[in-house]
């Protein structure tokens, strides 16, 4: 079907509404206009229909990482989830992210990140680094600027698992958090052995590398290829590989150090 | 909850293992017919490589593949792509994206025995290489025939195979890591900027890694068929010796 005979006219959505002890689906239907997002749909319904209907936005260019929903199942940004691209013959359904407390209708608390977050210790430069001397090669920034596109609307951590089904959000940081481990650990000028921290309090062994987060990345970041695999290939260096073991390089690291606990 | 057919793939990926792997086993008890060796031909199935019977002369009605096939099917099962479609297909954990599957039992990820055992997935890959080096010595003896120079459908067949086998063996996650991904500076020496123009290039077959590990899996399991049909007589590798 071409963009332009499904484009506009009358869609149903199926709004979840409500709070942490009782909540359900509710229809709305409203007339659309070629172009809309799901959250031109949301707000439309919210201005026309339901003023007291709950929903966290920002930017409205997929920049911020506020809107953040589950479309017809599957975690997206709602500004950036055209109408048209989703099937004209159901309803479109759109539910707040599941692997977070619930505060109303389609906002959830997503404090526990930020939490994780002050667990990593920033970048911390080398003590063997000439005074002042913060050069890096464009081949190594590189590499880190994939993942400085995160833009923390923790998709990938509603979408993974091992937080979303299994609730193990005190043993794994989730993919996010791995991706700055990665972009820390990688970077030539810093100076922090994060080894321990990824496989122990991280809990990356608990990652199966089944990828949902790098399909949900709307930044389009490798977040298993990239930073995750990479991650575990360091901890299998530092603690798996006998081979590096028997020749004393498993735990060589020029230039980093040990966090002081 | 969604409501598209999230339980295709899974399905199909299961069907497709299940079959490659009862094959193989299928295969490895009959190891008869891996060798086209009608008009002076070598052709060997890359099944059956490297050649144990043939290398330490002996003879035997035992499943001696066995004694080879563990080395690339060890590097299949605990490669990281593979390891997301069983994880994802055989233990539904999880079946697809924002689908619940096994949820219910107690999860530990890679963390325990034996899974964490995938964490030994390099060693495998150096002996995929060791294979894949077997490999070629066999295509490349393939187009000799009693020493003469020669072309035919199978030596197509088996150089294919190959090259699609390195295309897959030599995307590996653990080689993109050792050839340069596990340095953190690129530039701080002449060789670790070779290491990196390396890992660069690698990096660009690791993105299609997905893609070689069933091309290649399809032409093993094909070539193997190919070669097990021509020597049971059922047709004849057409050749050209010059
Ligand atoms: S690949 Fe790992 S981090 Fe990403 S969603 Fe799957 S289990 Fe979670
Ligand atoms: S890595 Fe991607 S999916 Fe995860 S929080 Fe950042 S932008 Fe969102
Ligand atoms: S062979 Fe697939 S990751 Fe190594």
């Amino acid at each position: 079907m071409s963009e332009t005979l499904t484009a506009g006219g009358t869609r149903k959505l199926q709004i979840w509404r409500g709070d942490l002890t009782s909540g359900e689906l509710v229809d709305y239907e409203l007339e659309t206009e070629p172009g809309m997002v799901v959250l031109d749909a949301v707000l439309e319904i919210q201005r026309s229909q339901a003023p007291d209907l709950a929903v966290r936005w920002n930017c409205k260019a997929a920049k911020c990482g506020s809107c953040s929903a589950e479309v017809n199942g599957r975690p997206r940004l709602m500004c950036k989830t055209r109408l048209d691209h989703l099937p004209a013959d159901q309803p479109i359904t759109v539910e707040p992210l599941r692997a977070f407390p619930l505060i109303r209708d389609l906002v959830t608390d997503v404090s526990w990140n930020y939490e994780v977050n002050k667990k990593i210790p920033p970048f911390t430069p080398r003590e063997d680094l000439p005074e002042g001397d913060f050069l890096i090669d464009q081949a190594d920034t590189d590499r880190m600027s994939e993942f400085r596109k995160c833009i923390e609307c923790f998709m990938c951590q509603d979408v993974c698992h091992i937080l979303r089904d299994h609730r193990l959000h005190d043993r794994y940081y989730g993919p996010r958090f791995m991706v700055r481990m990665a972009s820390l650990d990688m970077h030539p000028l810093d100076g922090l052995d994060r080894i321990d921290q990824i496989a122990d309090d991280g809990g990356i062994g608990l990652c199966n590398i089944t990828k949902c987060c790098t399909e949900v990345c709307p930044e389009g970041i490798h977040i298993t290829d990239n930073a995750i695999i990479p991650l575990k290939e360091r901890v299998v260096d530092a603690r798996y590989d006998p081979l590096l073991k028997i020749l004393g390089r498993n735990r060589r690291r020029p230039g980093k150090k040990k966090p002081a606990v | 909850m969604r409501r598209d057919r999230w339980w295709v793939q899974p399905a199909l990926i299961v069907a497709a293992l299940t079959v490659f792997g009862i094959y193989s086993i299928v295969r490895a008890i009959l190891s008869k017919y891996y060798a086209i060796t009608a008009g002076g031909a070598h052709l060997q199935s890359p099944f059956f490589s490297p050649d144990l019977p043939g290398i330490f002369s002996f003879k035997t009605g035992l499943p001696w593949a066995f004694l080879v096939l563990w080395a690339p099917l060890g590097m299949r099962s605990t490669c990281y792509y593979y390891r997301k479609s069983y994880y994802r297909s055989f233990f539904l954990a999880p079946p697809s994206c924002a689908v619940a599957g096994a949820a219910r039992r107690r999860y530990t990820g890679e963390t325990k025995l034996p899974l964490v055992l995938n964490n030994l997935h390099r060693f495998f890959f150096y002996l995929a290489v060791l294979v894949v080096a077997f490999l070629w010595y066999d295509a490349i003896r393939g187009f000799f025939y009693h020493g003469s120079f020669g072309i035919g459908l199978g030596n197509a067949i088996m150089l294919i195979n190959v090259l699609c086998l390195s295309a897959f063996t030599f995307g590996c996650n653990s080689w993109r890591h050792i050839i340069g991904g596990k340095l953190n500076c690129f530039s701080c020496s002449s060789a670790a900027r070779t290491r990196h123009g390396l890992w660069q290039k690698f990096s660009i077959l690791n993105g299609h890694h997905q893609f070689w590990a069933w091309i290649s899996m399809f032409t093993v399991g094909l070539t193997d068929l190919y070669i097990w049909l021509a020597s049971s007589g059922v047709f004849t590798d057409p050749h050209h010796v010059f």
